[in-house]
């Protein structure tokens, strides 16, 4: 016990003298999390999109002509580490605004502990509904379009076809879950003739991707949603290819059309799967052209929507700290409030009523073009045609 | 008709897959008695290698010669492994060598992307097995009848070698009986390291195999490893034929539970192995091993209670910590008190694991418990903070009555596998049980009162608490109870013939541990504010055993300062680098080597022999045991 207690001191001291070197008058300071270790295939590129966005920031002057700094934290993939992560920036970093986070597990731990201590926080890719409605703070914002307004943009193309005979897969977890329950019930209201005839929900990463293409081919679906993404879907892609459970079935499936999910698919890429995703090889935009050839300039590499999502993070921070000209939390949500900022999509806006961007996600049919997956006929989609009406939104959300 | 056959193949296929890497895991155990960690560290080299390997060979040839060069390489890598780390802690405590294959895995985890880069990994089809066999309108992948081939040819070619050859005969005697094949004149070491090759390559030919219907990336090690530990248990240690079976079983079940309960693959395994260990506590064709003939007691240096000096010093450092709010941030107030709170959670594991010898490989569950008691009194019933503290961990101890019953039945690695199988499933429980426990969105808002809200209170509470908690645990040490528990994991025989009701107190032991890890829990979740099922997960159980090993098991403080150097270790390297698991695996297998005792066993054993006090009792050791 004795030296137990010594360690310990030791240790806060080292880490008291460390918090209090970095403090300069001139820096503005964004404490970034994210998932660096356990998802790498998704954050190297988001991390290379806020690095840009920052090196941009401070080339135009900086915040009201202070540099803008950000600093970077692992979660390891954990709740309780994301927490200790964010502590650490808001007590020992002095930052100003926490950001980031990919697992939605993870981005309600981060808005739980933000809301707790009164810090602003700007989530930038966990999905779930809960961040802005059921669970929604007003410390929160969120950039990413949601697993609703996703949903109902797959909804809108899956409507039109003439399938009745539906099946559902995707990992059991709550993104999986809720995922598939906003597309049944959205499209059951567009389409009450329609069945759901199976669902399978393999576990997230440990898919067994044999029996469960068996178990839904046997149900024999007119058309299938897919929610699995990463390792998960490959298996079930290839398994399916093989046992040609895709032949004459539509396939509407959430992510997909993101190159870090499509790319690895290479020549198995199945062809006319309705997708969300990112076709940066055909925006044809000034805004997006523009970020795509600074993006390559600096890394000789082409974005991945994870890069769009760091980089927008980023900038619209900044944008937040500008116009509320102080690091006080409530100014910065007073600011970040309605705000309207440009991005490579377009301008988009976070909504006053639930702290959800406008930012929205390109829909469109995978293709097969020498060798490689890629979006055909994608057309993008603003996220603010696909949220509910104002009435049920303060509905969905708890009163501040 | 044609359905469920097609269904049944396509489980024997996945069943084959499981095998491979499995029997090479059993055949290790078997005859080393390491739990091979890292097992899952050598499937997952052995896709990449082949992965790159297939990738610029071409044809046929270049597929399958890949294939089999990628297996033969990562074979080499054990080899060295083997050599190089493995064969400096083989007399160390049981379990110590877990400690090293897990720094491994931490390590190959990062390498991996350092060297193959972030993106998943797709390759190529396998030669002449691309298309499927239609079987009245089913589709039959041609690989999976490969594989279905593969696995009985696996196992024949692995009967063969341990019934028909003098390799084999002797790896089956050293499985029975280590101690007498060494005593025969069998070079031991060079057995050791062939055992190893040969699992570790089948683990690496497993991984290669799934090139063509799986993606390569960085987290199919841990994919892997619990569920062939699983298999292993169920088809009974050692038993390739048993590791055969109980793949089979798991993949059947799977491809037809899935068929009426869609989200039973999250479990199912856990619950296979649960109701297997039950019935059959040595697994399905395990046997009961031999009483160990060597009493562990002796080889440790004798437990004695503090002395007045150092009770004295004890609490003078407890003054110290206690004065940390006045020189430290809030942040380094924070993180002395998650480090307090493992103090509590590694030192309930340790009191069973060191005081009981009951290894848990789940002891997570019971903290995890403790943090949902605390959600489900705060969140429903409402209740003041110090109530909920109070009663909180109540539920780890009910979990922990419940499940330790079963439990200590089982002794050895079968007790850890079915701890491992509890706390599966009360983690499933949370996971799934959305309507209550929020599944994986967890529950929120569960922070503490005003008198506890600011980080130095919070931090003197969780330093309070945890230095009651290990108090009293040491206590309990050196009462007759302890006593007695020390009997029991010493000579269960012995002990029994004199009258303790050992399975009792185990029992109490297991309760013992798990409240005390549910008040852990409890004080976690006040800290964080929140509670997730990662709260009783693999991982944590897994830190918690790290912290233990690291500290020495043999000790009695061990689990306390394990549990501070990884604990600050462990924040410390996240928030440094983004290559924390490569710097903390590196740290790992060095003290495993530079201290094979863990740090408090080292430290101890060189204060013991400086000590002059002591020579009568080290003679006495030292001639009982030259007397075996």
């Amino acid at each position: 016990m004795r030296r137990r207690t010594m360690l310990a001191a030791g240790l806060g001291l080292a880490v008291a003298g460390l918090a209090g070197a970095a403090r300069a008058e001139d820096v503005i300071k964004i404490g970034e999390i994210n998932s660096y270790s356990l998802l790498p295939a998704f954050t190297e590129p988001y991390r290379k999109g806020w690095q840009l966005a920052v090196e941009e920031v401070n080339a135009a002057g900086g915040i009201n002509g202070k540099k803008l700094v950000v600093v970077s934290k692992d979660d390891s993939g954990k709740p309780a580490d994301a927490q200790t992560a964010a502590n650490e920036l808001v007590s020992s970093e002095n930052v100003a605004m926490l950001a980031g986070t990919f697992l939605s597990n993870i981005g309600l731990a981060v808005s739980d502990f933000a809301n707790q201590k009164k810090v602003f926080f700007l989530a930038a890719e966990p999905l779930t509904d809960a961040i802005t409605w059921s669970k929604g703070n007003k410390y929160t914002f969120r950039l990413r379009p949601s697993n609703y307004m996703q949903a109902a943009m797959l909804v809108e193309e899956a409507a039109k076809l003439p399938a009745k005979r539906w099946a559902t897969i995707a990992p059991n977890y709550e993104y999986g879950q809720s995922a598939v329950a906003v597309f049944k019930k959205l499209l059951s209201e567009k389409r009450p003739d329609i069945q759901w005839v199976d669902e399978q929900w393999p576990p997230q990463g440990k898919i067994d991707a044999g029996p469960v293409v068996q178990a839904v081919a046997a149900a024999n679906p007119e058309a299938i949603l897919n929610v699995t993404f990463g390792a998960d879907l490959v298996k079930l892609v290839r398994e399916g290819n093989t046992r040609g459970l895709f032949k004459d079935r539509k396939v509407v499936s959430f992510l997909t059309g993101e190159p870090e999910y499509l790319d690895p698919l290479k020549e198995e890429t199945p062809e006319g799967w309705i997708v969300t995703g990112y076709p940066w090889y055909s925006i044809k935009t000034p805004e997006h052209d523009a970020f795509l050839k600074a993006y390559q300039a600096k890394y000789n590499d082409y974005p991945r929507l994870g890069s769009i999502v760091g980089y927008q993070t980023i900038k619209s921070a900044a944008a937040i700290l500008a116009k509320a000209g102080s690091t006080d939390a409530d100014k910065l949500i007073a600011a970040a409030e309605g705000l309207s900022v440009p991005s490579p999509f377009g301008e988009i806006t976070f909504r006053k009523i639930d702290h959800q961007s406008t930012l929205g996600a390109f829909v469109g049919k995978t293709a097969l073009k020498d060798g490689k997956g890629i979006m055909v006929d994608s057309v993008y989609r603003k996220g603010s045609d696909y949220l509910p009406s104002d009435a049920e939104v303060a509905k969905l959300r708890p009163k501040d | 008709m044609a359905f469920y056959f097609v269904q049944f193949l396509t489980g024997l296929a996945s069943a084959a897959s499981l095998f491979l890497v499995a029997s090479g895991l059993s055949i290790i155990f078997g005859v080393t008695r390491i739990v091979n960690f890292a097992h899952g560290a050598f499937y997952m080299l052995g896709a990449y290698v082949a992965f790159s390997l297939t990738e610029r060979l071409s044809g046929p040839l270049g597929f399958w010669g890949g294939i089999v060069v990628a297996a033969l390489a990562v074979a080499v890598i054990g080899v060295l492994v083997e050599i190089v780390l493995l064969r400096r802690i083989y007399h160390a405590p049981e379990l110590f060598q877990l400690l090293g294959t897990f720094g491994l895995t931490l390590m190959v985890e990062d390498l991996v992307v350092l060297i193959w880069g972030p993106d998943d990994l797709v390759g190529r089809r396998a030669p002449g097995f691309k298309g499927a066999v239609d079987f009245f309108g089913q589709n039959i992948p041609s690989y999976d009848l490969f594989l279905i081939a593969l696995g009985p040819i696996v196992l024949g070619a692995l009967w063969l070698l341990f019934q028909r050859t003098r390799w084999g005969i002797l790896v089956r005697a050293a499985t029975q009986d280590r101690d007498m094949v060494a005593a025969l004149g069998v070079n031991q070491k060079w057995l050791f390291t062939s055992v190893f090759a040969v699992g570790v390559f089948l683990a690496a030919l497993g991984g290669a195999l799934q090139i063509p219907r799986d993606a390569v990336h960085h987290a199919m090690d841990l994919r892997i490893i619990v569920e062939v530990f699983v298999v292993v248990v169920i088809g009974g240690l050692g038993s390739i034929l048993g590791a055969f079976v109980a793949a089979v079983l798991v993949s059947e079940l799977n491809a037809f539970g899935i068929l009426i309960f869609p989200t039973i693959s999250l479990i199912l395994v856990f619950l296979v192995m649960a109701v297997v260990l039950v019935v059959r506590p040595w697994g399905l064709f395990g046997r009961k091993e031999a009483p160990a003939r060597r009493t562990p007691g002796l080889t440790v240096i004798p437990w004695r209670p503090l002395s007045s000096v150092e009770r004295l010093a004890s609490l003078v450092a407890l003054a110290f910590a206690a004065m940390l709010p006045f020189v430290a941030g809030n942040y380094a107030l924070t993180v002395g008190s998650e480090i307090a709170i493992f103090v509590i959670f590694a030192a309930s594991l340790h009191f069973l694991m060191a005081v009981g010898g009951l290894a848990s490989f789940g002891h997570a569950a019971y903290f995890g418990l403790g943090a949902y008691g605390v959600a489900f009194l705060a969140k429903m019933a409402g209740l003041p903070m110090i109530a909920c503290l109070l009663l909180g961990p109540l539920l780890g101890a009910a979990g922990a009555a419940v499940f330790g019953a079963f439990a200590v039945q089982l002794s050895g690695v079968y007790f850890a596998m079915l701890t491992l199988a509890f706390a599966q499933i009360v983690w499933s429980i949370a996971f799934q049980w959305v309507a209550v426990t929020g599944g994986d969105n967890g529950i929120l808002g569960l922070w503490p009162e005003k008198w506890a809200a600011s980080p130095s209170h919070f931090y003197w509470l969780a330093l309070g608490v945890s230095a009651f908690v290990v108090s009293v645990l040491r206590l309990i040490t050196f009462s007759p109870f302890g006593y007695a528990l020390r009997g029991m994991r010493d000579s269960p025989l012995r002990s029994e013939s004199i009258g303790i009701n050992g399975k009792r107190i185990q029992w109490t032991a297991f309760i013992i541990a798990g409240t005390t890890a549910g008040i852990g829990g409890a004080l976690f979740a006040y800290l964080k504010g929140s509670v997730f099922p990662d709260n009783m997960g693999i991982s944590l159980s897994v830190d918690a055993l790290v912290m233990v090993l690291l500290g020495g098991v043999e000790t009695v403080p061990g689990a306390i300062f394990g549990a501070i150097v990884y604990k600050a270790l462990n924040i410390w390297l996240v928030s440094q680098t983004d290559w924390s698991k490569l710097v903390l695996g590196i740290f790992i297998v060095l003290i495993v080597v530079v201290f094979p005792k863990g740090i408090v066993g080292v430290v101890e054993s060189i204060m013991h022999r400086r000590r002059a006090v002591a020579p009568k009792a080290a003679a006495l050791s030292a001639k009982m045991e030259g007397a075996q």
